[in-house]
């Protein structure tokens, strides 16, 4: 029974998720149209005679009502097909099945330093409040969060490209074609993408510690005589997994995001290539393309987190 | 023993000059209104008050060991294994993300090494010796699918699972239903008898000490200021304060009858009155009663703190 409604739950946020996406399709797409310019006009090249920009606007349906221009797109959408670029005639599919390898390798490993390096740090922080670690991965954490990504991903690469030569400076290899090159090519983009990451992991882990370990029980587990270390790690680590777990999911949605900068500084032709240049062009199915992709993905993920979060804390669903 | 509190503006002294001793099999009730210092008696056994600011000075011996100046490794020893404590809400007591099983066996797993399937069957013995029906099915539970009687007989379960030869109730009952109440009373008696283990009770009941206990100690702002068998202190109380918590117990056969109270509050900490720190709500006080009052012996076991104990004849439950 427990697994039935699990799948009904489940099924009826996939079902929520639909607006989201025509919502977030239909704001972006609307934010292209208010832009001067349009992919006619970049088609037609240079020098071309209105007529002949007026012609590609017909041929597209350019100049169709924009609420019929995106419901054709919502339409096709709807059964699988995102179109073709305007300007290449590459499938949007195509394209983002070629370009979300890069971008996903990047945040899985930016993620996954982000926990291996904060949660360590925010638990040894919150074993001794206000001692030497805790002010010292504070201050970390600080500095983590306050510098730009872009900035550390300039330093990096200076450093660790230019000078000493251990990374590539730019460029991708995909996953597919050599793991081990690919891995290469994205740990400096990661490190770039990672640091805030780490930054409020550990500050989410030592804060969320703090407050367990405060608590009622916790005097219980040291009436019975268990080590303080064990009451940190098993008992307390546990019981914030919830909370670790949330900001994983955020995070993961937010370097997402920033990758669209960090990608740049590497030239590595992930998702955050993708739209920058279809949206300087306004090249809008891919735009659109992306966007409906990146909605989708961020719906997925809190999806899943929540059925961690479901599996790790008794107290919530079943 | 004496417990101060760095704070600010200096040290605070939270009790002063708590003795007492515990004999094997002995339940000892401790009581008085809220903020005696009775339930940092009880943690301060254990030394689970915070120890930056939790001061305690004397000694706490415990078989030959002093708890207050013992290390940690000693201490941890004896925490859970020999003296085993509980608490008044269980609810926020058990780690909620834990099913109360582990919670137990891990108990166990800390005192010597034993392997996860003895764990087991120590901790499904033990969740069956505190009363619970169908032991292997709750050991699988998590504190929230249990009522609040289940989980208090979970939290006795995990504080006996060491067979400890003391037991620390702090308000075990006072958050529970009356009748729940009853049934985890009679169970504390049953497995002290059971296995001559040492009952603490740090309770504001005297209900509940009358019914459960065999020595009652009255604590008033931070002192004990009588120590008696129960029997003894219920009919007979030589101190004013224990006679005056006795007179306001409310009683079924007097209804309508106005309930006699103790006038006036307890001092603060840091302005404690010289002398007998009851004196400005005693209605016996006297000249003299500004001096320094010592725990004086008053013959068969019986010890108070007032200097008039002789002269007064005190009220105590009505028969």
């Amino acid at each position: 029974m427990a697994q039935g409604s699990a799948i009904i739950v489940i099924g009826r946020r996939l079902l929520q998720a639909a607006p989201v996406i025509v919502l977030a399709t239909f704001i972006v797409f609307g934010l292209l149209k208010l832009l001067p310019g349009d992919v006619a006009v970049t088609l037609a090249g240079d020098n071309a005679t209105d007529e002949r920009i007026e012609e590609i606007r017909r041929i597209y349906g350019l100049d169709r009502p924009f609420l019929v221009q995106y419901g054709a797109w919502l339409w096709k959408a709807a059964h699988g097909d995102l179109s073709q670029s305007i300007l290449s005639g590459e499938q949007v599919l195509t394209s983002i099945a070629r370009c979300f390898p890069h971008t996903l390798l990047i945040v899985a490993m930016a993620l996954t330093l982000a926990l291996i390096v904060g949660i360590p740090l925010g638990a040894a922080a919150a074993a001794r409040p206000n001692g030497l670690v805790d002010r010292a991965a504070m201050m970390l954490a600080s500095i983590g969060i306050a510098v730009p990504n872009f900035w550390l991903a300039m330093i990096l690469v200076s450093l660790f490209a230019l000078r000493w030569n251990i990374f590539p400076a730019t460029g991708a290899t995909a996953f597919s074609v050599s793991p081990a090159d690919a891995i290469n090519h994205a740990i400096l983009p990661a490190l770039a993408l990672a640091a805030g990451g780490m930054a409020e992991v550990a500050r989410q882990t030592r804060g969320s510690l703090l407050d367990v370990m405060s608590s009622q029980f916790v005097r219980t587990l040291r009436a019975k005589g268990l080590k303080t270390s064990t009451i940190l790690w098993r008992h307390g680590l546990k019981n914030v997994a919830v909370n670790l777990l949330t900001v994983t999911g955020l995070l993961f949605n937010r370097l997402l995001a920033a990758t669209v900068v960090v990608e740049a500084v590497f030239a590595i032709p992930g998702m955050g290539g993708l739209i920058v240049h279809a949206a300087i062009q306004r090249d809008f199915t891919v735009v659109q393309g992306v966007v409906f992709a990146m909605v989708v993905v961020v719906i997925l993920v809190n999806l899943l987190t929540d059925v961690l979060c479901a599996t790790v804390d008794p107290r919530i669903g079943r | 023993m004496s417990i101060s509190f760095a704070m600010a503006g200096g040290r605070q002294e939270a009790t002063r000059d708590v003795t007492f001793s515990v004999s094997p099999g002995e339940r000892i009730g401790v009581v008085g209104e809220s903020g005696c210092g009775k339930t940092i008696t009880g943690l301060s056994l254990l030394r689970l008050l915070p120890e930056d600011v939790a001061h305690i000075s004397g000694r706490l011996d415990f078989m030959g060991v002093d708890l207050a100046t013992c290390g940690q490794e000693e201490l941890r020893g004896i925490r859970g294994r020999r003296i085993g404590m509980i608490f008044q809400e269980p609810m926020s007591a058990l780690d909620p993300v834990f099913t109360v099983g582990e919670q137990i066996a891990e108990g166990l797993r800390a005192h010597g090494n034993m392997s996860r399937a003895e764990a087991r069957d120590r901790a499904l013995e033990a969740l069956r010796s505190v009363g619970i029906a169908a032991p292997e099915k709750r050991y699988h539970a998590y504190p929230h699918q249990l009522s609040g009687g289940m989980r208090q007989r979970v939290m006795i379960a995990g504080a006996m699972v060491c067979n400890p030869q003391l037991l620390i109730a702090d308000e075990p009952t006072t958050a529970l239903d009356v009748t729940v109440q009853a049934q985890i009373l009679e169970l504390l008696r049953d497995l002290s008898d059971r296995g001559n283990m040492a009952l603490l009770f740090i309770t504001h009941d005297l209900g509940v000490v009358a019914e459960t206990c065999t020595r009652m100690l009255t604590m008033y702002a931070g002192e004990i200021v009588e120590d008696a068998d129960v029997d003894a202190a219920l009919e007979h109380p030589l101190h004013p304060y224990t006679s005056g918590l006795l007179r306001a117990l409310p009683r079924l056969s007097a209804r309508r009858s106005a309930l006699p109270s103790i006038p006036g509050r307890v001092p603060v900490l840091g302005q404690m009155p010289a002398g007998c720190r009851f004196r400005q709500r005693c209605p016996f006080a006297v000249d003299g009663c500004e001096r320094p009052q010592a725990l004086l012996d008053a013959g068969n076991g019986r010890r108070v703190r007032c200097w008039r104990f002789g002269d007064l004849a005190l009220p105590g439950v009505a028969a």
